[in-house]
């Protein structure tokens, strides 16, 4: 839908991104706030929104592969703690520097999603689903197995990085560097749907067969989604390394798959803007009940125990409840609410 | 690895994957009837379980009425779930049926923890003898034995079931067409209620077993994602493929475990052999052995 004149006389107005000056001042307002966020709050807070800007690669990431081109992925886990291990063994065995384990954690999970994304080639929906799953579980024992490179139970102790002797160890430096690489990748997940890439992969997941008539090369692109999804899960594991300081392989359990699905579904899947909001509900979810079961347990004593195994559950209900009553997301709800706005108050 | 290491692990390979077989005769009935895929199969099984201790341990009834009031409960239970939260997602995308039954799990996981905690519970008195016969030379625990023959018997008694019983044959006419069995006269609400109510008394079961031999804790719904490997393995949408599934993937995980551990001192295998079973499968022949190919037409 179109403001009233909103005309667009040449192919560059065409493909803008930010079309209207109200989405711009708003795009805009959302960047300055995130970067005056570190001084308008600090310690807890302050790691929350940079739980929230890894997260936000990871859903990305994921919707690329399973809202844009309608492969199911239960691997996510598994492959941020590919990211997560293999920039953790490059700078601290072998001495590199952050600048070079970051990408290559992406480089090297992009290669190990495309290998298990290769039954994708026969496989759909349910049975990809469930090959996933086996690379999850496969993927979890090598990590947990393969104490030369991750250090086994005990895992691996990674460093913030550096750069020319200035050492990113506060949170709020750290802060910006995720800021600034998220805006990347974001940026670059919003131009990739925009081309030939991403209307194949549309094409692929709206009639796999109509597709492949048309010219697309099916394994090609499957594989080629596994791929950069999985270098978006790679570099957000890393950053999580990172910003964590501590690997181990209980990190990038089928829960944290789990909650990367949810993230997109209550987002809204086949959407960017969805990915973001999902990863937000999803990490301020758990906060926010933590905070109320301290409240509870400080009113009824010895109920913490119940408090803790009640949160799981809290959280499956509100999966439960979204696919239930709001199936499309909030990416779908937010723009119901700007449609009907728009029109108020002559909505017909 | 001698022989007698091998037949030890062949028995106790048999005996695991009797539950596998169950838990996965339980997710094949769902899938077939209401192609719903349940992620919470394993939790199924492990509401059975500690229902079962809680009217045997903690109210003293006697073992068959526990029994009873087990699968009452796991009928409710079962009906609840049908009717509250996959019904309504009836039509849905195969990711939305996929995640809201996690969410279930999670759910279901969680008020147990809450309600019985996380600690092993042990099942009192026990319900088999404790002595051990010899099978081939290999001392067997008597418990194996029973959780073994009664697995089998409830594997045909269920099969009969589907062969011959009236409700049995629609089930499978529910699964072969919906449209034509509804025609029929065959009420489809009720058959997706019945299969779901079945799946759950089986697992439940499978869960009073093994909660009779091991003692139950909330680690229990990993038994949930063994399904995976032996319905794959038998075709998902095949009864008699879920039973014979179960049984290799319980063997074959057992048999590669003992042989990692006693050639290259590799231990652990056992948690991961089912997957690789698994994605070797999906390569080779994504249908199974019996399962029913899908042909798409345009």
């Amino acid at each position: 839908m179109h403001y009233c004149g909103d005309f667009r006389t040449t192919y560059e107005k065409d493909i803008e991104i930010l079309q209207t000056p109200t989405v711009r001042i708003g795009v805009a307002a959302c960047l300055a706030f995130l970067v005056v966020f570190p001084f308008l709050v600090k310690g807890e807070y302050l790691w929350v929104g940079l739980q929230i800007l890894i997260a936000v690669i990871g859903a990305v990431g994921l919707n690329i592969l399973t809202g844009y081109t309608g492969q199911i992925s239960l691997g996510q886990g598994a492959f941020f703690g590919v990211g997560a291990y293999t920039t953790a063994y490059m700078t601290t065995k072998l001495g590199l520097s952050f600048w070079v384990g970051v990408p290559a954690a992406g480089l090297v999970t992009a290669a190990a999603g495309m290998v298990f994304g290769i039954p994708s080639l026969r496989l759909k929906g349910l049975y990809l689903a469930i090959a996933t799953l086996a690379s999850q579980f496969i993927l979890e024992w090598v990590f947990l197995r393969w104490e030369p490179v991750t250090g086994g139970s005990f895992g691996i102790v990674v460093p913030r990085p550096s750069i020319g002797g200035y050492v990113f160890d506060t949170d709020r430096s750290f802060y910006y560097l995720v800021l600034a690489i998220t805006v990347v990748m974001v940026l670059f997940a919003v131009n990739l749907v925009r081309t030939r890439t991403g209307r194949a992969f549309m094409a692929i997941r709206d009639h796999y067969i109509s597709a492949e008539i048309m010219g697309i090369n099916l394994f090609r692109y499957r594989i080629l989604s596994f791929g950069i999804s999985s270098f978006y899960a790679g570099v957000a594991g890393a950053l999580l390394g990172h910003s964590l300081k501590y690997v181990t392989s209980e990190q990038f359990n089928l829960g944290l798959s789990v909650s990367y699905l949810a993230m997109i579904i209550i987002g809204g899947l086949g959407s960017i803007l969805g990915a973001i909001y999902g990863a937000i509900f999803m990490i301020l979810l758990p906060k926010v009940l933590t905070v109320l079961t301290t409240k509870l347990t400080m009113m009824i004593p010895g109920a913490a125990g119940l408090a803790i195994a009640m949160e799981q559950g809290v959280f499956g209900l509100i999966i439960i409840f979204f696919l239930i009553f709001e199936p499309d997301g909030l990416a779908h709800r937010w723009k119901m609410i700007k449609a009907y706005w728009k029109l108020y108050p002559f909505s017909y | 690895m001698s022989t007698q290491y091998f037949l030890q692990l062949l028995i106790s390979g048999l005996v695991v994957g009797s539950i596998y077989s169950a838990v996965a005769l339980g997710f094949v009935i769902i899938y077939k009837a209401t192609r719903v895929v349940n992620f919470a199969q394993g939790e199924l099984l492990m509401v059975g379980a500690y229902v079962c201790y809680a009217f045997l341990v903690q109210m003293h009834v006697p073992f068959w009425a526990a029994l009873c009031l087990t699968i009452g409960f796991g009928i409710v239970l079962a009906l609840l779930i049908e009717r509250l939260i996959l019904r309504p997602m009836i039509g849905e995308p195969i990711i939305s049926i996929i995640m809201v039954t996690i969410g279930l799990s999670l759910v279901l996981r969680s008020i147990v923890a809450a309600v019985w905690g996380t600690d092993i519970l042990v099942y009192e008195p026990k319900l088999f003898p404790q002595e051990t016969i010899n099978i081939g030379g290999v001392p067997v625990s008597l418990e194996f034995v029973w959780c073994f023959v009664l697995s089998i018997l409830l594997l045909g008694l269920f099969s009969a079931f589907f062969k011959f019983s009236k409700a049995g044959v629609a089930m499978r006419a529910t699964a072969f067409n919906q449209q034509a069995a509804q025609s029929m006269g065959i009420s489809v609400k009720f058959i997706f209620g019945l299969s779901w109510v079945i799946s759950a008394v089986i697992s439940g079961i499978g869960g009073v077993l093994i909660g009779n031999i091991n003692g139950i804790n909330t680690s229990l719904y990993h038994f949930g994602l063994k399904v995976f490997p032996a319905t794959i393995l038998g075709g998902l949408d095949s009864i008699l493929g879920a039973a014979l599934g179960g049984f290799i993937i319980g063997i074959l995980e057992n048999l590669s475990d003992g042989f990692f551990k006693s050639y290259f001192d590799l231990s652990g295998v056992k948690e991961v052999a089912p997957y690789v079973i698994l994605v070797v499968i999906l390569m080779i022949k994504p249908y199974g052995l019996f399962g029913t190919k899908e042909i798409e037409r345009v």
